[in-house]
């Protein structure tokens, strides 16, 4: 079928223009199904399952991953951590993003004092490096998944308020705003129809940033201890586990540390794509 | 000119703003410091005492809940927390009974150390490698430099320390972490060793991003009529590109400096427990797992401090490399 050439093209088909975007949806998408295989329990072993005969050994076709020294497979184990961690990371992101942009486009709308407070609160926690802030809300609340999640929420939350808020400032002192007003459209319909549009694409691109940074956190609270306890498996904590092994089982740090950093470069290169994609500016013809 | 006039001149100069919303600022966090921690479910008994809690008896709670000052009411145990933290001496930690100053005297030093060499071995790295990656975009060496910035990017300090570590004391049975810490006056040779690994970590998380910012301010440089204006007089190329594009470019990198040192800090905290440096990012650490509350709060308390320190250098730098800014 040819596509009529006067129809402007979508946001998609400007994402598949970049390189970058391609690569890192592929990497993700690699990660999202190994997610989905570990929540129907499509693993070849039981991740728990401990098997002292076959403890620390190499990959294998039996054991794809190589085990560690209690004999569980790390194949499993990655993958059941991999399920994790997006777990945190995606409520952890999604109720910061939630939060942020509402707060932002409020602050950002009315101004005035509200303002003011949401940007002072915006800058206390902006004091704090990221996991510094989430050991000591981790430490306090508990480190089961949703407050570990909750934790990472209220680090990431005032990037979101930032993001929206920027946006909102310059949009409401544009004229054709400014003519809605005048016309006595509801504060409702402008936030919806003007000033909600112009916030998405930075917005979404922040999404995708902030996952990576949402994972990266949640697997240096784990690998210190802070987040998921074993036996369950987790990145972090598998990397912390394998410190001691690591010089006669390589595998067992490696492959954990791979499946982070593919998941991470993959969000990123994302980001980069959607960024490209969604800003009129940088769309190269 | 009226009093009234000049006051409120003085009051809104830009050095009293700031300084009033520093100020501000560090009053909100420790609120926010102090509130995070009331909300825990177990106390100080339960972190000192463990399972143990269980076997004392009403009146020894409440002589220990004495003794750890958490008897009185949230308004006063906060008020209590900052004049002993404002008095120096930042209340006491009670599983070592030292006070929290000479605790923090001993590691915040070590933590400073640790991210200034990460810092300058990142400005260092990243500005090579973004300055080599900005001479011909699109090409070879362009791309390596930013599958480096990728890379650094996602792997985590925790995963690369804990490699270094495994290859550095297996295969070549050189890891001068494993003996006890030395300070830097006691034998600076042994000291910069122990820092080398735990400084390149951070300093690799931070080359990252400013390799990016300084591939993308150089490129933006270049296109500017004053850079076309030197080539055209006929300035050397060399001195092109460090007196107008390299110097025009430091904004951008100085700010992105700034903000980087600050999330070293939090990189710190994970480097620190993994080289075992008795630092700032240890000392909570430790903290968190015996629930000392004063040692937690005061500890980010100082963090916070270090992090609004270097946002000021970081404006004060800027000024210095761009008159413009001077008002």
């Amino acid at each position: 079928m040819k596509r009529d050439p006067l129809k402007p093209k979508g946001g998609f088909y400007y994402y598949m223009q970049s390189t970058s975007g391609v690569v890192g949806a592929v990497l993700l998408l690699f990660m999202v199904i190994v997610s989905i295989c570990a929540v129907f329990g499509w693993m070849p072993h039981d991740p728990l399952e401990q098997n002292v005969e076959f403890a620390m050994q190499g990959p294998s076709s039996n054991f794809w991953f190589g085990t560690d020294e209690f004999g569980r497979d790390i194949f499993s184990r990655s993958l059941d951590g991999m399920r994790r961690s997006l777990t945190v990371s995606v409520s952890a992101v999604s109720i910061a993003a939630f939060f942020g942009v509402i707060l932002g486009i409020l602050s950002g709308y009315l101004g005035r004092w509200f303002d003011q407070l949401i940007v002072r609160l915006s800058d206390v926690i902006f004091a704090f490096p990221a996991i510094l802030l989430a050991l000591a809300i981790v430490s306090t609340l508990g480190n089961s998944w949703y407050q570990t999640s909750l934790a990472i929420a209220v680090v990431y939350t005032p990037i979101f308020i930032r993001v929206a808020r920027g946006p909102v400032l310059t949009v409401k002192e544009m004229d054709y705003v400014k003519v809605t007003r005048i016309l006595g459209f509801s504060s409702l319909r402008i936030l919806r129809k003007h000033i909600l549009p112009n916030v998405t694409a930075p917005i979404v691109v922040q999404v995708a940033l902030s996952l990576s940074w949402a994972i990266l956190t949640e697997s240096g609270l784990s690998f210190l201890g802070l987040g998921t306890q074993p036996p369950n498996a987790s990145l972090g904590l598998m990397v912390s586990e394998a410190q001691p092994i690591a010089a006669f089982a390589w595998w067992a740090l490696f492959f954990p540390s791979a499946f982070i950093t593919i998941v991470v470069v993959g969000l990123n290169l994302v980001g980069d794509g959607l960024r490209d994609a969604l800003d009129p500016a940088r769309r190269s013809s | 000119m009226s009093f009234g006039e000049r006051t409120s001149r003085i009051l809104l100069s830009t050095p009293v703003l700031r300084i009033g919303s520093i100020l501000s600022t560090l009053f909100g966090i420790s609120i926010f410091v102090f509130l995070v921690l009331r909300v825990i479910p177990g106390d100080s008994i339960v972190g000192a005492f463990g399972i143990e809690t269980g076997v004392l008896t009403p009146e020894q709670i409440a002589d220990l809940k004495v003794y750890y000052g958490i008897d009185k009411s949230l308004p006063m145990q906060y008020l209590s927390w900052m004049q002993s933290f404002l008095s120096g001496n930042m209340g006491y930690s009670y599983s070592t009974g030292i006070s929290i100053a000479s605790l923090t005297a001993k590691s915040l030093p070590v933590t400073i150390e640790l991210a200034l060499i990460g810092t300058i071995l990142g400005v260092v790295m990243g500005i090579a490698i973004g300055t080599f990656s900005a001479r011909k975009p699109g090409s070879i060496s362009d791309f390596a430099g930013q599958l480096f910035g990728l890379r650094a990017l996602a792997v985590p300090g925790f995963v690369l320390s804990t490699t270094i570590v495994t290859i550095m004391a297996n295969k070549f049975h050189y890891f001068p972490n494993g003996y006890e810490f030395v300070r830097l006056w006691q034998d600076p040779w042994m000291n910069l060793q122990q820092m080398l690994f735990p400084g390149l970590v951070l300093g690799i998380a931070v080359a990252a991003p400013v390799m990016r910012t300084t591939r993308s301010a150089l490129l933006e440089t270049v296109d500017k009529d004053f850079v076309r204006t030197a080539i055209g007089k006929g300035v050397s190329p060399r001195k092109v590109q460090s007196r107008h594009v390299l110097r025009n470019s430091l904004i951008p990198i100085v700010t992105m400096t700034g903000i980087q040192f600050g999330y070293l800090l939090g990189g710190a905290v994970i480097v620190e427990n993994i080289f075992s440096l008795p630092g700032m990012g240890r000392q909570v650490l430790y903290a968190i797992t015996k629930r000392e509350y004063a040692t937690v709060q005061s500890s980010v308390m100082v963090f916070a401090i270090l992090f609004i320190t270097i946002n000021v250098i970081t404006d004060l730098i800027y000024r210095k490399i761009d008159p413009r800014i001077k008002k």
